[in-house]
């Protein structure tokens, strides 16, 4: 088997016109840690659902192993998808069934497994999250940082090779960004999962990354290990990121006429 | 709600949308389900059929005795001709019994009107296929009035 | 010129638009019925069957009665001047079982569950339920979309039987227990003229098209939402609005093709 886990070859892709993506290279190791960092809107999450092939790609490919997630028939890519777990943002619980029966799901539907081996399986990844206190409870009556783990036992109930971290930490308070933490370090070195974090809380995730990808303006603009990442302190827009900072090579302003025109065109 | 409630309110609902649709059949539309029995066909040319339609009733003295089956022109004598299923239960008819295209009503639904003719020796039945020879045909209200107004001329 | 080239090219941006939701409505169909029963597939679509088929049956049966007693009320008036009123089990029963039972009987159907499909498959899209489903290798056309049409295209002629019954009976209860028609006369001028096959045949291939039509758009207006609250909600009134029209349009179009001929 190969280091690396899933390729990026040659990537593009746009919405409406707008180019999102352009030549987009990038490999994500096999049992590790791979984190995307980008301001809000560059398209991370679509960066996902191109993985999972949810979207189409409009030139390149996808390959996960050795499947060209693109260009395979239906049936070998719902093939692929049963090795990938995906945590969604919201964490998108189906929302008539109660936890049990959520994280039961994926074992009902691909699995002929008896009920009471179903229920050990479904507790112990439940078990594993801190929640099995809640599996009677339903998605409406958890708070979103249960929500978000009790999605996570689901994404790992068929023992995926790969999980998707879409924006795990957004709208988090920090017991529950720690205990996320906690979790998907734990999962990626107990079970050898590779991960794949889209994120932009920039500090939470480089404590347990690998593996860093930073996208800015349609490309990326840094690739490495954090170490080496963190070293490039000529890149501008990278630091600007990094630090959070107000001015830099991304403007405060949004492009307009100029100001004092402006301003007279109103007074006139 | 658990699987078995959910299927006994579908039960409940399917069983009465069957019952609806058994009530809409045989109540409103006047399906029957034996259907009106044995049947033979009669045959009869008219030399004007009016508005008669297939399914229309043939009725002796008011009693439904059979119903139009199906209307067609005879080719060679440019005669309409009505095809009619007779009920067997009601019956058969001797070979001098009489036709006639009526109305009921002043405006309402055209109809056959069946009289019995006598029974002798020497007279048979009608049987499946026969021909009603002896027939009247639908009275048209224009010609009637054609008529009242060469009468009236007539006179003068 | 200016003018009229940017009203030509806004009628083609229209048109071009309406294709492509017609061929996605067409590809969703087609993914649809290439699903294989299966084993859930009965659950889901008894669940399905109880969502849409009997939470409607309160507002179907209250309007069936309604409009039977309208009918049968204003259709006495109008018989009564040609002293005709013996007819109104006739009117009645025609009006409803040709026209107004699939018809009415499928609007309401589209303001009760259409609307509820679409918002829910919205709801369901726009908070990535279907994206995750997607990502567990379920289809979410064999395990959402399926049943759902299924279940929409059978309770709706099954409601449609329903409010007839209802409606007949409406009409009955004004024209002879309060209007006075005789009872008898009532069922048999009804009886003579209503055809099986003609009338209450017709009446439910009217009806099966609806439900067709309608539980199709609903899945697939909640299915293309824009994944926002705004975009459920204008989903949801897109629905109520196309399923309607087309309804009625359908209706003239098998009406001339069924009675007109």
């Amino acid at each position: 088997m190969s280091t690396t886990h899933i390729t990026i070859n040659n990537l593009k892709f746009s919405r409406q016109q707008n180019l999102i993506f352009d030549n987009l290279d990038m490999k994500f190791e096999r049992g590790k840690i791979t984190v995307v960092l980008g301001p809000s809107g560059i398209g991370k999450t679509t960066l996902l659902k191109l993985i999972g092939g949810q979207v189409p790609v409009d030139q390149g490919e996808v390959i996960f192993n050795d499947v060209s997630i693109h260009e395979c028939s239906e049936k070998v890519l719902y093939e692929t998808r049963k090795k990938m777990g995906m945590l969604f943002q919201s964490g998108a619980l189906f929302n008539d069934l109660n936890v049990f029966e959520n994280v039961a799901f994926p074992l009902r539907e691909h699995t002929k497994i008896d009920e009471k081996l179903l229920s050990t399986i479904v507790l112990m990844k439940l078990q594993a999250v801190g929640l099995r206190g809640a599996k009677d409870l339903y998605p409406s009556q958890l708070s979103g940082g249960m929500a978000r783990r009790i999605a996570l036992a689901r994404a790992i109930a068929l023992d995926p090779e790969v999980i998707l971290y879409d924006e795990p930490f957004t709208g988090q308070d920090p017991i529950s960004m720690n205990v996320l933490l906690k979790l998907i370090k734990q999962l990626n070195e107990t079970l050898g999962i590779t991960s794949v974090i889209v994120s932009h809380d920039v500090n939470e995730v480089l404590s347990i990354a690998d593996n860093v990808y930073v996208l800015a303006e349609n490309k990326i603009i840094a690739q490495g290990s954090v170490e080496e990442v963190l070293a490039e302190k000529d890149n501008a827009l990278l630091q600007q990121f990094l630090a959070g900072a107000v001015q830099g090579p991304i403007p405060f302003h949004m492009p307009a006429d100029d100001y004092q025109a402006d301003l007279k065109k109103v007074n006139k | 709600m658990s699987q078995r409630k959910l299927e006994i309110w579908v039960g409940l609902f399917v069983s009465v949308a069957i019952v609806s649709f058994a009530v809409l059949a045989f109540s409103v539309s006047g399906l029957s389900l034996k259907g009106e029995g044995d049947n033979y066909y009669l045959e009869a040319s008219f030399t004007n059929i009016g508005g008669l339609k297939p399914r229309a009733p043939v009725k002796l003295g008011g009693v439904v005795v059979g119903r139009v089956d199906s209307i067609y022109l005879d080719k060679e004598n440019y005669t309409p001709v009505v095809k009619m299923s007779m009920l067997e239960s009601q019956g058969f008819y001797p070979e001098t019994s009489s036709m006639a295209i009526l109305t009921s009503g002043l405006l309402g639904e055209q109809y056959i009107g069946l009289t019995p003719g006598f029974i002798d020796e020497g007279i048979d039945m009608l049987g499946d296929g026969d021909i009603v020879e002896d027939t009247k045909s639908a009275l048209v209200l224009e010609d009637l009035i054609g008529q009242f107004i060469y009468s009236i001329n007539k006179e003068d | 010129m200016q003018v009229l080239m940017h009203t030509f090219q806004s009628i083609g941006h229209y048109s071009l638009q309406k294709m492509q939701g017609l061929g996605l409505a067409v590809l969703m169909l087609k993914r649809t019925l290439l699903t294989k029963p299966h084993p859930k597939l009965f659950h889901l679509f008894i669940a399905q069957m109880y969502h849409i088929g009997i939470l409607s049956l309160p507002i179907i049966m209250t309007s069936g009665l309604f409009i039977g007693m309208v009918l049968s009320l204003q259709g006495y008036y109008a018989l009564v001047d040609y002293a005709a009123e013996e007819s109104l089990g006739s009117l009645v029963a025609h009006s409803l079982l040709r026209e107004l039972g699939p018809v009415v009987a499928a609007l309401v159907f589209t303001g009760r569950a259409g609307s509820a499909l679409t918002a829910e498959i919205g709801l369901m899209q726009s908070t990535e339920q279907i994206s995750s489903m997607e990502m567990m290798a379920v289809s979410p056309f064999k395990r959402i979309i399926a049943p759902r049409l299924i279940a929409g295209i059978i309770a709706l002629p099954l409601l449609t039987l329903i409010f007839n019954v209802i409606a007949i009976w409406g009409g009955y209860l004004i024209g002879v227990s309060w209007l006075g028609v005789d009872g008898g006369a009532f069922w048999s001028v009804m009886q003579n003229s209503v055809g099986f096959s003609a009338d209450v045949m017709n009446g439910m291939i009217k009806s099966v098209v609806f439900a067709f039509i309608i539980t199709w758009v609903a899945l697939f207006n909640g299915f293309h939402v824009v994944p926002n609250p705004q975009g459920i909600s204008r989903a949801t009134t897109k629905s109520v609005v196309t399923a309607s029209l087309l309804v009625l349009g359908m209706d003239f179009l098998l009406t001339v093709f069924m009675f007109g001929g």
